[in-house]
């Protein structure tokens, strides 16, 4: 639910980073952090538990600059992977504006990455919003795995198990070494801000 | 969906925050979306703080009260207060969509504050609930 301020100029969009625990959801916005300081003027926010596991949610304003006279402030948040925590999962959602959905290509993540997906369309037919209509990505991450020999999902496999029917944008990406974080970035801010576009018009 | 607010519409609803709040010794007051959005933000130019954050953090904590509310059975808390030693923190319910909070010390008394932002949730409702469509939640 993106908030257009007229009078200041200012468009407000909200990404939201899914999939399932211990995917690399935190470690996207910490690259992100690192990465694009200039354009990010706070700490990260996180919520989290003893053990380091995100609680509530991480959150980063990142200021992508000027559109068309518009000033674009993008609110970056992260979900709590585990399945334990879906109540505060779904509040996350509320509003969302477009998501990255971050999949673990390890290869005994295969059925978890399935269940978050399906999670995350049940979490959203409660706002009556869906996969579909929605603009969302897709980050296959940790591929970096491979080079040590542990076995990793093929991206034909992960198209197969996630992708299917949607066709979506896929990167895969290592968020722990930066690979494709920056692109996955870009292109759902992208997706996003056309979307709004096109409903204003 | 997005929405979207004018220049008039701004100005009056920072009109109603100044004269309710900002004059009557609230240090801080912000008017937010569900989504953790802000739609306006004023304070007494003493202290600034990081915004972005602290709206993002007071949607996810109002929407977690709430749904602590229906687990017990309650229909809402439709406000929230925090004490420090301090500053305070006051959350108000607008609609289903929208939160107005406010930060404001001890020279201020509870009894006063709320009387003071139920004035402008009051005449913030008018204008506010118009815009979205409720499909939220
Ligand atoms: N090898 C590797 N490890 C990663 C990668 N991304 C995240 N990790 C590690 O996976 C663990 C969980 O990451 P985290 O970002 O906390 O996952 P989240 O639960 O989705 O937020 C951490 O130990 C990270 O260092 C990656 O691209 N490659
Ligand atoms: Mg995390």
């Amino acid at each position: 639910m993106a908030f257009i301020n007229l009078k200041n100029k200012v468009i407000q969009v909200k990404i939201v980073y899914y999939g399932p625990g211990r995917g690399g959801k935190t470690t996207n916005l910490e690259y992100i952090h690192r990465r694009f300081h200039d354009r990010i003027h706070a700490e990260m926010v996180t919520v989290k538990t003893h053990g380091d596991r995100t609680l509530f949610f991480d959150f980063m304003p990142f200021d992508l600059g000027l559109i068309h006279g518009y000033q674009i402030k993008v609110q970056l948040y992260t979900v709590p992977g585990q399945p334990k925590y879906n109540a505060t999962r779904k509040l996350v959602l509320r509003g969302v504006d477009g998501i990255v959905f971050v999949a673990d290509a390890m290869a005994v993540c295969r059925e978890s990455n399935v269940q978050s997906l399906r999670n995350l369309q049940e979490n959203l037919a409660a706002y009556r919003k869906n996969l579909a209509t929605l603009p969302w990505v897709l980050q296959y991450n940790k591929i970096d795995l491979a080079e040590q020999g542990i076995p990793v999902l093929s991206v034909d496999q992960l198209e197969q198990d996630l992708n299917r029917g949607f066709g979506r944008p896929a990167f895969p990406a290592s968020a722990l070494k930066g690979i494709n974080v920056a692109a996955t970035l870009k292109k759902i801010i992208s997706l996003a801000v056309t979307s709004i576009r096109e409903e204003l018009m | 969906m997005s929405y979207t607010l004018d220049q008039r519409q701004l100005d009056r609803i920072e009109d109603i925050l100044k004269a309710d709040l900002v004059d009557n010794g609230v240090r801080c007051v912000f008017l937010i979306d569900m989504a953790g959005n802000i739609i306006t933000h004023m304070d007494n130019g003493e202290k600034q703080h990081d915004i972005y954050s602290l709206a993002a953090l007071a949607a996810g904590n109002f929407g977690a009260v709430s749904a602590m509310a229906k687990i017990i059975g309650e229909n809402e808390f439709s406000l929230l207060f925090h004490k420090g030693k301090k500053e305070n923190i006051h959350f108000n319910k607008i609609s289903s969509e929208f939160l107005l909070i406010t930060i404001f010390g001890n020279e201020i008394s509870l009894g006063f504050l709320r009387m003071k932002v139920a004035d402008s949730v009051e005449q913030l409702k008018g204008l506010l609930e118009p815009l979205v469509p409720g499909t939220d939640g």
